[in-house]
């Protein structure tokens, strides 16, 4: 008798099927590990189960029982618990208020403390007593924040633990003491689901691996069966057959637009050195907080940075803010349009001339003539469907938008440009002109870095792809001999 | 099915350029028949208003007060639009009219000038100087700490009107000088109050301001979404801080009216009425969330208010249902907001 079994289910998110029919079956005890590259679904399954997201089909059984997961609630009554990478603590409250919160025994209208400290102390008990009851959470390391969440679950009969991530925080002491918990809750019936992104790291922990790719579990093997290499090719056992354009060759007399000595800063950002030639695209892979996203940053001065030096066309660039950033010529196509890229109440026209105002002024007034002109000019480039310069941007689909963020740094003759994920939540249509475009700013004489979690977008618009782990760059593969085997071997630490 | 084959560059440019008018035009027609229906709504308004009142709200004399009551709100309500546009909030204003009022009013009788206009012009430097030292003040904690605008405000509003109190030793000050009777009294031929004439210069000018330049463009990029604007190299900070100075400023120049309209300054002119300029800048249509406003629609809703109190001064409507009615019109205003946000979003 299996303790959970999810059977076909799938999601549709506006535009992408997140999970096409995924099947996985979890048993007592047993600390099952769910493996895939970022964005496969292993998160959209996890908070289908917890009860986050509800599925669009497929079906759930407990202890072989059909049941509905409509809300946490609901999750939490099967005796399913979830711990996610971002821990749901409050900040200001103790150990024993956190593990009890929404569950405070009482005694009439009041709190009862002495049963809410007698139920929190035996679960403490099982954990072995290591965490300090007399303060608040957020003075708490990472790890014993970690250690409270599971006694949450604990207090709450979790007889199935989801954890995500777990280790991505934790020191490798700290994750010494955490498999040991986790073997020690096990030998008592209770069985995790554990999501990890760490390979090397499963054969000390995991029963069984199951795999995620592009939305289906492809294949589930109890650990001894399944060698890292197997686990890698299953990961990315999807060909690379996205259309992307020819990429002009990077002459060899190329100059050096930009190079980056030894950069750090605060944002996991520590001591990173590349350059990138004229007409050259270099791509940075790497695993979802590996610090791709804070290098770029860092570049382009929206992050301030601590140490190391960027140069551009040989001269030395002091950036410390975007204003400065945009002045050495280095426009950053951020990664989340509604929240950095765009101002949503505003237009097109509005938005596309937002960050080079001043060359469409006269003294402090706007010459609304040169907005328009070059608004109509770079929605008929680019093609953005909208009716006008003078629709708020808000109204525009995914790609369109992408493409006023583009528009609005085309318009400045950067000469790098930093684009991060610059195609998610994008059509295929759009993806591909969005490629086009990279290739004619090549054309230009510019400078590309491009940040992707796609990994056939990496390895098929690129000249060069340099691997990030944790904050530093692990890894270069010229674009001849990078294959996806080799860079998630390096972005996930089975290979140096 | 086959993908439409996208048409030439040139001819989509061709197409947009025609299109683009098409909406603009559109965009102009749509606004040209709102403004006649509110300016319809008005006029019947009025003349209902003027039968119940037998006559007394139409007339010139009338009309002349309404307008000399809402120039004070008006002005300082112009900054706030600043303020609120950017997302913040500038409680201070009632407060920084008081002190700059005190301040202008020692210093009139104090410096050794005759009566004419000189005395007028370096008085008003000197208070819209304090106005803008305080607002200052006010935005040095947002900017540098990420405080609440509400919060540092607050404090200014105590500060400020403790310093006025400490200056006069709480009683009133006579200004002796007669440079400021013109704008107090006076009315250009003889028609138009000197006051009224101040206040629509200065809606006129910060009109074309938010609209027109970069600084009015930063605005309303920072208060709807500040993240982005960083990042598209938008000094922030300087915005930020320009749009507090702006609101002490102008709410000094409010200060220097009253001054000049009671011929006295007293410690606590314009207690509570930084409630009347908020409200005046919410009537007129300016998001309280950012991002959204102007300064015409600001300018209405200060007249409207004005216009409400003279309604119900002339129907003899007691005070204390005059403050009820006030509030459902300020909560009115907000609802109406609400309600067309979310027809936008839909």
């Amino acid at each position: 008798m299996a303790l959970l079994t999810m059977t076909g289910i799938v999601k549709t998110f506006p535009g992408v099927k997140a999970l096409d029919g995924v099947s996985l079956r979890v048993e007592r005890g047993e600390v099952h590990a769910l493996v895939g590259e970022n964005g496969a679904g292993k998160s959209t399954l996890m908070k289908i189960l917890a009860g986050a997201y509800t599925a669009d089909g497929g079906s759930i059984a407990v202890d072989d029982r059909p049941v509905t997961i409509d809300g946490p609630r609901a999750a939490e009554a099967l005796g399913i618990g979830m711990i996610y990478q971002e821990f749901n603590l409050v900040p200001d409250l103790g150990a024993i208020d956190n593990i009890m919160l929404g569950i405070e025994p009482r005694r009439g209208p009041f709190l009862d403390r002495k049963a809410a400290q007698a139920d929190a102390a035996r679960v403490l008990a099982q954990l072995g007593n290591l965490l300090p009851l007399d303060r608040p959470a957020r003075r708490l390391s990472v790890a014993q924040q970690q250690m409270v969440e599971i006694a949450k679950c604990l207090v709450r009969k979790a007889r199935l633990i989801v954890m995500d991530e777990p280790t991505a925080a934790l020191s490798d002491r700290e994750t010494d003491a955490l498999f040991a918990l986790i073997a020690t809750l096990k030998a008592q019936g209770v069985a995790f689901v554990y999501i990890s992104h760490r390979l090397e790291e499963l054969p000390r922990i995991a029963d069984r691996i199951t795999v995620i790719r592009d939305g289906k579990a492809v294949e589930t093997r109890p650990l001894a069966q399944m060698p890292q290499d197997d686990m890698i090719r299953l990961m990315v056992g999807r060909s690379l057959d996205a259309h992307f354009p020819e990429l002009p060759p990077v002459g060899a007399d190329a100059p050096v637009v930009l190079a980056v000595e030894g950069l750090a800063a605060a944002t996991h950002v520590n001591g990173v050195s590349f350059s990138v030639r004229a007409g050259e695209i270099v791509g940075l892979a790497g695993l979802v907080g590996a610090g791709r996203t804070e290098i770029v940053r860092a570049i382009a001065g929206a992050d301030v940075p601590t140490a190391g030096s960027v140069t551009i066309d040989g001269a030395r660039a002091h950036i410390h803010d975007p204003r400065s950033g945009i002045a050495a010529g280095i426009a950053l196509i951020t990664e989340d349009r509604k929240a950095q890229g765009l101002v949503l109440g505003m237009t097109v026209r509005e938005n596309t001339t937002l960050a080079h105002l001043a060359a469409y002024s006269k003294g402090p007034f706007i010459d609304r003539r040169a907005e328009n002109a070059i608004t109509t000019k770079e929605i008929a480039e680019l093609r953005v469907r909208t009716p006008s310069g003078e629709q708020l941007v808000r109204n525009l689909s995914g790609g369109n938008q992408q493409k006023v963020v583009l528009a609005k740094w085309l318009i400045g003759h950067a000469r790098v440009f930093l684009f991060d994920e610059p195609t998610r939540g994008v059509d295929v249509g759009a993806k591909a002109e969005i490629y086009g475009l990279m290739v004619a700013l090549l054309a230009g004489g510019a400078a590309i870095v491009m940040v992707s979690s796609e990994l056939p977008e990496v390895l098929g618009m690129t000249h060069r792809v340099l691997v990030v782990r944790d904050g530093a760059i692990a890894a270069e593969f010229a674009r001849s001999e990078a294959t996806s085997e080799k860079v998630i071997a390096v972005a996930t630490g089975v290979a140096a | 099915m086959t993908a439409p084959v996208p048409p030439p560059a040139a001819e989509v440019k061709a197409g947009l350029d025609e299109r683009a008018g098409a909406t603009r035009r559109n965009a102009q027609r749509a606004w040209w028949i709102r403004l006649a229906i509110a300016a319809a709504g008005f006029i019947v308004l009025i003349i209902v208003v003027n039968a119940f009142s037998h006559g007394d709200f139409l007339t010139v004399g009338n009309v002349r007060n309404v307008l000399r009551q809402i120039t004070y709100t008006c002005v300082s309500a112009v900054g706030q639009t600043f303020v609120i546009i950017t997302g913040g909030i500038d409680l201070s204003v009632g407060s920084i009219m008081g002190l700059a009022g005190v301040v202008m009013g020692i210093f009139a009788n104090a410096v050794p000038l005759d009566n004419g206009p000189l005395l007028f012009i370096v008085t008003m430097i000197v208070g819209v100087a304090v106005g803008a030292a305080a607002g200052y003040i006010n935005a040095v904690p947002v900017v540098r700490l990420n405080l609440p605008p509400f919060i540092t405000t607050l404090a200014m509003l105590q500060i400020a009107r403790g310093l006025a109190f400490i200056l006069t030793n709480g009683k009133p000050i006579q200004v002796n000088s007669s440079a400021f009777n013109a704008l107090g009294t006076g009315e250009l031929f003889g028609q138009i109050p000197y006051a009224v004439v101040l206040m629509l210069v200065v809606v006129i000018v910060f009109a074309i301001v938010l609209t027109r330049t970069r600084f009015g463009r930063y605005t309303f990029a920072l208060g709807g979404n500040e993240e982005a604007a960083r990042l598209a190299g938008i000094n922030t900070k300087r915005t930020k801080t320009l749009v507090y100075v702006l609101s002490g400023a102008l709410a000094a120049v409010a200060g220097l009216i009253l001054m000049a309209r009671f011929g006295s300054a007293a410690p606590q002119t314009g207690v509570g009425y930084e409630l009347n300029v908020i409200a005046a800048v919410v009537v007129g249509g300016t998001s309280l969330t950012g991002g959204r406003g102007s300064i015409v629609g600001t300018f209405f809703g200060a007249l409207l208010i004005g216009v409400l109190d003279n309604v119900m001064n002339l129907l003899s409507i007691e005070s204390y249902t005059q403050q009820i009615v006030l509030g459902v019109v300020i909560l009115l205003a907000v609802i109406a907001d609400e309600l067309r946000k979310r027809l936008l979003a839909r």
